[in-house]
C-alpha cells in the first residue's frame, strides 16, 4: 500500500536546514494498522505530510497503492489524496459554518460524484460513527468525539484505500479515546490500512506494528500489543519487523 | 460546482458581514463614480449618427479676415469659420457632387397658437433645406419632410417636433392643419418624433452642444425671403456697414451651417475640388484672402475641432477611474487579509483532495458575488449620483440633458464588475490556492 525508500525531506531558511526525514524506508501493506510514535520534532508530521502527500520530497522514491507519486504534478497529487487517502486530523479541522452533512460531502463533491451518490456514502458513513441522527448539526454542537467521529466519517466516506491519522485522540479524554480507537479498529478490519501517529503508548500498542521515528530515522519498532496475526513486511534498512 | 461555490460565499459573507459590506461598499463607491463620469463622457464624446460618420461632411471656406492678428478663432488660428457667407452657401448649394446636401440657419420664430388649445409660443426655428431630414435620420411621427419644390419656392410648410406639437396640438396628429408662424400662414406637413442628438452635432455654434434640437423647422429661404435675420450665430469682420438686409447676406459675414452627404471617396474629392475650384475664382477676384484652407469634416472631426469634450471631462474621467483603482486596492487588501484568515479551511480543502484550481475558483466565485453586489450597488449609486448632476445642472443650458442613464450605464457598470473581480481578486485568490495544504492543518 505505501512504500518509501530513502526518502528525505529538508526544510531550509537562509540561517538554518533541518532535516525532517532521513533516508526514510519504510514499507505498509495492505489492511495493516501501524502506529507511528517519536518524540516532539522527530519527523511524525514530516512523514504523515508526505505519506499523504501534502508534502514533496527532496530525494528518494514513494510508492503510494502501486504507483509511484514521487514525481506527481499537483493536480495528480490533488486527486491522488482525493480518491485514496483519508486524514484524521488531532483537532478534528471540521469547517465550522457547515453542518455534520456537509462536511463530510466535502471530499465527494471534489470527485465530482452525483448528488445521490455522495447521499448514499455520507449517510452510510455517518451511520457507521454513530451520528446519522445528527446530520444537520453544526460542528460547535457537538462534543469533541462527535466531532472526532464526523472527522473519521469524512476519511471513510470516499472509501480510501489509506487512511492517515495524526494524533486523532490528542484532543480527547480516555473513555473517548477508547471509541475512536474502536471505531479505528473496525475500519481497519474492513479493509482500509490505517497509519496513526500517536504518543499514547497504549493507543500504539494496540496497532499491529509500532514504527519509531527519532531524527527523521526509523530506528526501531517496540514489540507490540499482538492484536493480530497479520504479516508485516519492513524495508531492510528501516526498522525491525514483526510476523505475528 | 460554481453553485457549490456561490453557496460557499455566501457562508463567507454571513461569517464576516462587516468585511463583505465593506467591499462591496468599495468596488460600489468606485463604480458609481465612474458610471456617472463615463455616462456623461459618452455622451459628450459619442457620435451620435456614427452610422454616417465618413459620409457626412460639415463644409467650411476660411473667407475669413486675412489680418494675421483677426484669426476667426485667435486659439485655433489655423481653423476655417465654422459657418459660411450667405453667396458662398448659395454657390456651393448649387453642386450636384453630393448625394444629399444642406443649408441652415436658427431662426426666432413665434408661433400663434391653436384657439382652445395652446396660446402663442415662441419657439426655436430651423431654417434649412428638405434634405436636413434624411440626411440626419430625422425619424418622423406624423407626415414627412416638404418636397423640393417647397424649399425653392418657398412654400409655407413646416415641420414640428414632437415636443413643440405636444405643446400645440396635444400629440394629436397635426399634419394639414395651418398656424402662423412670425404672422404667416403656414401649413404643417410634418411631426418629428422622438430626436435629440447629443451632442447637437448639425450646428454648434448655436447653444449648447447639449440643448435641446429646434421645434420648428421651415424651409430655408424664408429667411431671406421674409429678411429675417440669423437668430443664432453670425460673425462678421471688416468695415463695410451693415444696415440693410441686403447688405447682410452680401456681406462677409457668416451665419450659415453647411453639410454635405458624400457616398464615395471620389465623390468628396470631387466636391473638395469644387470649393478648391471656387476658392480660387473668389480668390482671383479679390475675396479669401486667406491661404486656401477648405474642409469636408466628417462628424467626429466636427465634434473634435469644435472643442465638444473638454479637457476637464477627460481628467473627471481619469480621476473616477482613479479613485475605481484606489477602491480596488482597498478591496484587494482586504480580501488577501479575509481568504488568509480563512486560509486553514482551504488548506484542510486541499487536503481533502481540491487542486489548487478548484480553490482558486471558489474564491474566485467569492469575489464575484462581491463584485455583482457591487455592480448593482454601484449602479444605483450611478442613477442617483446622475439625477443629483441634473438637479444641479438644470438651469445649465441643456448641461442636464447630458447626465441621462443609457442602457450602456448598465454595460460599463457589469463590464467594470468583471474587470474589478478580476483586478481585485485574481491575486488574493491565487495567493491562498498556492499555499501549502499542511501549512495549517496542524495549526486549526
Amino acid at each position: 500500500m505505501l512504500k518509501m525508500q530513502e526518502v528525505s525531506k529538508v526544510y531550509r531558511t537562509d540561517l538554518i536546514e533541518t532535516h525532517a526525514l532521513r533516508n526514510f524506508s519504510l514499507e505498509v501493506k495492505s489492511g495493516q494498522f501501524v502506529s507511528v510514535s517519536g518524540p516532539s520534532g522527530s519527523g511524525k508530521t514530516t512523514f504523515l505530510n508526505v505519506a499523504g502527500l501534502l508534502e514533496t520530497f527532496d530525494t528518494g522514491v514513494y510508492e503510494l497503492d502501486g504507483g509511484d507519486v514521487s514525481r506527481l504534478s499537483d493536480d495528480a497529487r490533488s486527486r491522488m489524496r482525493n480518491e485514496k487517502i483519508g486524514f484524521i486530523f488531532q483537532s478534528f479541522n471540521l469547517i465550522p459554518d457547515l453542518d455534520i452533512y456537509d462536511n463530510v460531502d466535502v471530499p465527494l463533491r471534489y470527485r465530482r460524484m452525483k448528488a445521490a451518490e455522495r447521499h448514499t456514502r455520507i449517510t452510510k458513513a455517518l451511520e457507521l460513527v454513530g451520528l446519522a441522527s445528527r446530520m444537520k448539526h453544526m460542528p460547535s454542537q457537538l462534543s469533541g468525539g462527535q466531532q472526532q467521529r464526523v472527522a473519521i466519517a469524512r476519511a471513510i466516506a470516499g472509501d480510501p484505500a489509506l487512511i492517515l491519522a495524526d494524533e486523532p485522540t490528542g484532543n480527547l479524554d480516555s473513555l473517548m479515546a477508547r471509541q475512536v480507537m474502536d471505531l479505528l479498529e473496525q475500519i481497519n478490519e474492513m479493509g482500509t490500512t490505517i497509519v496513526l501517529v500517536t504518543h499514547d503508548p497504549e493507543l500504539a500498542r494496540r496497532a499491529q506494528r509500532n514504527i519509531h521515528i527519532v531524527d527523521g530515522l526509523v530506528i526501531d519498532s517496540p514489540p507490540p500489543y499482538e492484536r493480530r496475526t497479520t504479516t508485516v513486511a519492513f524495508s531492510a534498512d528501516a526498522t525491525s519487523s514483526r510476523a505475528g | 460546482m460554481l453553485a457549490y461555490y456561490f453557496r460557499l460565499a455566501v457562508k463567507s459573507f454571513r461569517r464576516t458581514p462587516g468585511l463583505t459590506a465593506l467591499m462591496v461598499c468599495a468596488i460600489a463607491l468606485g463604480i458609481g463614480t465612474c458610471v456617472v463620469t463615463l455616462t456623461v463622457y459618452h455622451a459628450m464624446s459619442g457620435n451620435p449618427i456614427w452610422w454616417k460618420n465618413n459620409v457626412l461632411y460639415a463644409v467650411t471656406m476660411d473667407s475669413w479676415d486675412p489680418s494675421p492678428n483677426d484669426a476667426y478663432d485667435p486659439d485655433h488660428p489655423q481653423l476655417a469659420p465654422p459657418q459660411l457667407t450667405y453667396r458662398d452657401a448659395e454657390y456651393l448649394y448649387q453642386s450636384t457632387i453630393p448625394r444629399r446636401k444642406v443649408i441652415m440657419t436658427q431662426l426666432i420664430g413665434m408661433l400663434s397658437g391653436v384657439p382652445g388649445k395652446s396660446v402663442p409660443i415662441q419657439a426655436p426655428t430651423r431654417a434649412t433645406t428638405r434634405d436636413f431630414f434624411s440626411m440626419f435620420d430625422v425619424p418622423f411621427q406624423f407626415g414627412g419632410a416638404w418636397d423640393a419644390a417647397a424649399d425653392s419656392g418657398p412654400e409655407p410648410v413646416m415641420v414640428l417636433s414632437k415636443r413643440e406639437n405636444e405643446k400645440l396640438f396635444g400629440g394629436a396628429n397635426s399634419v394639414g392643419q395651418t398656424i402662423l408662424w412670425n404672422a404667416h400662414r403656414f401649413r404643417i406637413v410634418g411631426v418629428l418624433a422622438d430626436w435629440r442628438p447629443l451632442p447637437r452635432f448639425y450646428d454648434l455654434t448655436t447653444h449648447s452642444p447639449w440643448s435641446n434640437p429646434d421645434d420648428v423647422y421651415v424651409p430655408f429661404q424664408w429667411g431671406p425671403t421674409l429678411k429675417q435675420l440669423p437668430g443664432g450665430n453670425s460673425s462678421c469682420w471688416g468695415s463695410n456697414a451693415v444696415n440693410t438686409y441686403e447688405d447682410f447676406i452680401g456681406s462677409e459675414c457668416v451665419w450659415i451651417e453647411m453639410w454635405v452627404e458624400l457616398s464615395t471617396p471620389q465623390a468628396r474629392e470631387q466636391m473638395q475640388a469644387y470649393m478648391d475650384s471656387y476658392w480660387a475664382t473668389q480668390h482671383k477676384a479679390g475675396r479669401f484672402a486667406r491661404p486656401l484652407n477648405n474642409h469636408l469634416t466628417n462628424v467626429s472631426g466636427w465634434l473634435k475641432v469644435n472643442g465638444v469634450v473638454t479637457g476637464d471631462s477627460r481628467i473627471l474621467l481619469r480621476l473616477a477611474f482613479a479613485f475605481l483603482t484606489v477602491c480596488l486596492i482597498n478591496t484587494v487588501g482586504i480580501l488577501l487579509a479575509k481568504f488568509l484568515r480563512a486560509a486553514p479551511t482551504s488548506g484542510l480543502r486541499r487536503a481533502l483532495g481540491a487542486s489548487r484550481r478548484e480553490i482558486f475558483v471558489q474564491h474566485l466565485a467569492e469575489v464575484a458575488a462581491i463584485s455583482l453586489g457591487g455592480a448593482a450597488l454601484g449602479l444605483a449609486l450611478g442613477v442617483a449620483g446622475l439625477g443629483a448632476v441634473r438637479t444641479l445642472y438644470t438651469n445649465s443650458d441643456g448641461y442636464s440633458q447630458l447626465a441621462h442613464f443609457d442602457p450602456l450605464g448598465i454595460a460599463w457598470a457589469l463590464g467594470l464588475a468583471a474587470l474589478s473581480t478580476l483586478a481585485a481578486g485574481l491575486y488574493p485568490a491565487w495567493t491562498v490556492g498556492r499555499l501549502p495544504p499542511s501549512l495549517y492543518l496542524k495549526s486549526r
